[in-house]
Order: C-alpha cells, then structure tokens, then sequence
C-alpha cells in the first residue's frame, strides 16, 4: 500500500485536534496516547549522538534510507514530548526525500499547537523538523554524489 | 479538606485579605483557576507595588542624585528612602552598607570581581556548599580558574543538610572566602549560617550569604548575622524584577575596590586619573534602575504589615499541610527532607517524568517549576535529572494544595 501523503496526513492529524476542541489536558493526554503507540527506540540506539540538539527533554531521532525515501525512528524521555515527536514521524517517515525537503508543516498552526505546548517546546519542535531535514538533505546531496 | 485549615489559620494570616492584593491571582489558566506554586522562582506584586510604578512615572520620574530640580529631588529622595527602609528590613548597621544591584547573580558577581579579585590569589581556598544555584558556583569557579585558587564543596546528607563536621574541617587559613546559600530554592533547607559565619571568622575567613530564598521567608538580620556580605532580589521579596542588594560590611566595602566604570561611581575624573565616590555610591555606576528601586519600598511594607513571624508560621503550616497530603500519591518521593525548612516542596513521581507533570499540572491552572532549578551539582548527587518543586508564599492556600494533590493524583492515574 502506497503511504499517504504529508498534506494528507496533516489534515489527518487537524481534523483529530479539532476533536478536542482547544483542551490543553486533552490535548497533553492525547499526545500521549500517540506516543504509546510509536514504536520506542532499542535501548542501544538511545545514546548521545542520536540525541536532537535544542531539546528540553531527550529526543533520540535514527534514520535509515530506503532507495529515495528515508524512514525516521524516534523516542524521548518524556510522554509528552514522545506524543510530539510521534506527529512528525507520522508525516515524515517513509515520505520521499525531496518530499521531505519541501513539506510544509501547516498543521503546527493549524493545531494551535503554540497554545499547548508553549514557547519553550516549539523551539524543541522546531529543533526536531529541522533535524529531520538536515537528514534527508544530507542524503540527498550523498545520492546525487554518487549519481554524478 | 483544605478549607477547613483556611478557617484555623486565619488567625496568624488573613489569607483572602492577602490575596485580593494580588490581582495576577485573580485569573483563569487554560480554563481554570490559577494555582501560582513557583514562589521560589519569583513571587508576584501586590497592587500598592505596581502602583508605586505606575505613580514614580507619571508623577515624579527624573534622574537622581545630580540634578537640582523638584522631579530630581523627589526622585532621589524616594531612591534613597528604600535605602534606608532595606537597612531597617536587614537591620544594617549603616544605610551605606546597602548596595542596589540587579539581582542576587549581580551581587555576587561584584563580590567575585571586587573582593575577589583583591584577596584570592594563588593557592587560596573558597568554600561553597553542594546546594548552591549556578549563581552562586559559576563565579567562584571563573575567579579560582583566573587566581589559581582552589573550589571546596561541603558535602550533605541524605536529607539534604550541610555536614558541618566536614565543614570544620575544610577550614584553614587559606580559607579567603566562604559563600553559601542561606535557604536552597531546590531543597527548601535553611542552612545553619550563624555558625557556619562565626566558625569562618575563626580563621579569618569572609562569609558571603545568599539569601535569595531566605528573604521572603525568614528573619534577615545583618548584626546578629554577623556575615560580612549577604546577597538577595527584590523580585523574590514582592518588589519588581531587576533590582536586588548587596549588603557589605562598611569596612569590606571601603576597602574593595569598584566594580563597573562609569557616571555616579566617581568623585573627580580627568583624562590621567579618577577618584571614586564614597560607598554606597561607589558600587552604582550609571543610573540605577530608580522606579523599581522607588517601588520595593512599598513591598517591604507589605511584608512589615503582616511580619515575617506571621508570615513564616503560616508557611509553615502550609509546608506540613503539603508534605502531608503529597504522601498520600503513590510513587512519590520527596527530595529534600531537612529539618529546617521553609515552604519549598521538592518531589519525583516514579515512572513519570518531571516535564510530563508539569505540562500536567499547567493544562489543570497550577504553575509549578521543573528541572534541575539551576543546581544540577546538587541533581548529581541525587542522581536524577531534575524534580518537581512546588514553592509556596503567604497568598497561597490549602485549598489550592488540595488541587495540585488531586492532579497529581490524577495523572499517576493516567499514567498507571
């Protein structure tokens, strides 16, 4: 089965937010239901240069590439934050790498997600897309290398 | 539950009287009613402070000390009133023993620049306890870094208590300097600082007090302290933020020598020499920050009105009320147990991590801090990465620990 796209699973994940209808303790126990549900990292994959810079809690972000997409597999110390990171390998994991590249987050707006999880956690948040990216442009630059 | 303790206490504090003084109370969070529990982290202001803002600037706001006009002498006379209601809240010897400066960090960073500067050399010794905030170990660090000295950390106990045993026998004579909190603000503990002053003084040694967490708490009082510096911040005290002071003895002070260059400091500057004002004035470079000074008047007025005695029973209660109830919650643990405390209440829940209860606890109103609280030092030694602490002041009440009870209560709940 072909993996939705991003948009498509970003309007997945606004029409579920808007479901809570703005509850900042639905919202936190929401996230942390998704985060149950990610698949946790090995306890030997948790180690400091898996760690994403910029972070509050722990968050533990591993790659592996797939011809030309690339797969993300995350874990965090912290439920929350865990439910978080479950969003964005939700859109992101097993997406194309330009796609990834080019995704524009709107649901992060969309979902008010500022309001809930503060100033602090969006920089976090933005530490992990951001990693994301550097991963997938990195091995894009390393395919076309080896292409040419 | 909690009412019940409201109406028995009323006596030593009239708490809703307290509250309608605090209008940020008086306000929902995410749809519900704020429960303000980071005290620790800075205290909130009662309407007669803000109001004293409000009125230094729309009525009288000039710069002090220099000029002659009306709005300038009533401005420094106001500035300098503080001075002298801070030497009454501290009972200084002297108004010029008080020094305005930034904050608590401000304070001790002029001590390391100054007296530090002057008096540590090469294989000279500091000694600091393991409870200190980042403020008050950075420094000390950079300053022996620079002077070859040597950092010395006295050790605690499992209930976080200074070993004053261990203590005793760190001193020497080249002990310079002995710097140490007065209340830690992870711990709540309150240190035995008379005797660690008078056993410093045995060998000569200076003693500088934080009292960040000490001044809206307990009894400050610098002649029978006999502390030779004692560092606080107004914003922890219900001033407004960015002021704080540091009490020296007239004699440290007139010997160190200045900290910041500038206007006010001086007493005669050509291009080939300065000469430097006459303390206080020597330690305020550039125009000081006059209307929040001019304001902390009013909250050491608050704080007289009701009395620290007051104050302090009723915390105390609060305190034993707290620690009573968040034993009831499974799993937790507290850390910090010391005999003599004030009201900080430091606690992990098993299984679920501080972040996770704090963001919690602020989706149901209650504002609480997590993390390490700028004492990682201290984390280390009890092996964990940070805590929840709930720091309570004299405008909160049981009824509001029945609401961080119930959702903590909740979320090990969730959690199970």
């Amino acid at each position: 089965m072909q993996k939705p796209s991003i948009n498509d699973i970003q309007d997945e994940i606004i029409e579920a937010f808007s479901l809570l209808d703005g509850d900042v303790e639905m919202a936190n126990f929401y996230l942390m239901e998704l985060g149950q549900k990610l698949k946790p990292l090995d306890e030997s994959d948790k180690v400091d240069e898996n760690l994403v810079k910029g972070c509050q809690s722990k968050v533990w972000l591993k790659t592996e590439f797939d011809k030309d997409t690339l797969r993300f597999n995350a874990d965090s110390n912290t439920a929350i934050t865990k439910g978080l990171v479950s969003l964005l390998v939700k859109i992101l994991s097993e997406q194309k790498v330009d796609d990834i590249i080019n995704a524009d987050l709107y649901f992060i707006h969309r979902i008010g997600m500022n309001r809930f999880i503060g100033t602090q956690r969006s920089n976090g948040f933005a530490a992990m897309i951001k990693q994301m990216k550097i991963y997938a442009i990195a091995y894009k630059s390393k395919m076309e290398r080896k292409a040419s | 539950m909690g009412s019940h303790y409201e109406t028995l206490n009323k006596d030593i504090l009239d708490v809703q009287k307290i509250r309608e003084e605090f209008p940020i109370l008086h306000q929902e969070v995410n749809g519900k009613p704020l429960v303000y529990f980071d005290n620790a982290a800075t205290t909130q202001k009662p309407i007669r402070v803000i109001n004293a803002l409000t009125e230094y600037y729309s009525g009288y706001n000039a710069n002090i000390h220099r000029g002659i006009h009306t709005l300038a002498e009533k401005a420094t006379s106001a500035f300098e009133d503080t001075r002298k209601a801070v030497k009454d809240f501290i009972n200084a010897r002297e108004v010029e023993e008080v020094i305005f400066t930034y904050g608590t960090t401000d304070g001790i960073n002029l001590v390391a620049s100054t007296f530090g500067r002057a008096n540590i050399n090469e294989g000279d010794e500091v000694i600091i306890s393991s409870m200190e905030h980042h403020s008050n170990i950075v420094p000390w660090q950079m300053l022996c870094e620079e002077k070859g000295a040597k950092l010395k950390v006295i050790p605690i106990n499992e209930k976080g208590e200074i070993i004053f045993e261990a203590f005793e026998k760190m001193l020497s004579e080249k002990t310079k300097l002995v710097s140490i909190v007065h209340v830690s603000n992870t711990l709540g503990t309150i240190n035995p600082v008379k005797a660690v002053v008078d056993k410093a003084h045995e060998y000569g040694a200076a003693v500088l007090i934080d009292g960040a967490q000490a001044s809206a708490h307990i009894n400050i009082d610098m002649q029978a302290l006999d502390c030779d510096f004692y560092v606080f911040s107004l914003h922890k005290l219900f001033g407004p933020t960015g002021s704080g002071i540091l009490y020296g003895k007239r004699s440290f002070l007139e010997a160190m020598p200045p900290f910041r260059g500038g206007g006010e400091m001086i007493k005669e500057v050509t291009f080939e020499k300065t000469t430097y004002n006459d303390i206080p004035y020597k330690f305020e470079a550039g125009t000081p920050n006059i209307a929040d000074v001019v304001a902390i008047k009013k909250a050491l007025e608050f704080v007289e009105e009701y009395g620290k005695d007051n104050i302090a029973k009723y915390e105390d209660e609060l305190l034993r009320y707290g620690n009573e109830q968040l034993q009831t919650i499974p799993g937790l643990k507290f850390i910090g147990t010391a005999q003599d405390r004030v009201s900080v209440i430091s606690f992990i829940i098993e299984g679920i991590h501080h972040f996770d209860i704090g963001m919690m606890m602020d989706a149901r109103g209650v504002a609480l801090r997590t993390g390490h609280h700028c004492t990682q030092p201290l984390m280390d030694i009890y092996n964990i990465e940070g805590t929840v602490r709930a720091s309570l002041s004299l405008y909160n009440t049981f009824e509001e620990i029945d609401i961080m009870v119930e959702g903590l209560k909740n979320i090990v709940e969730r959690f199970k």
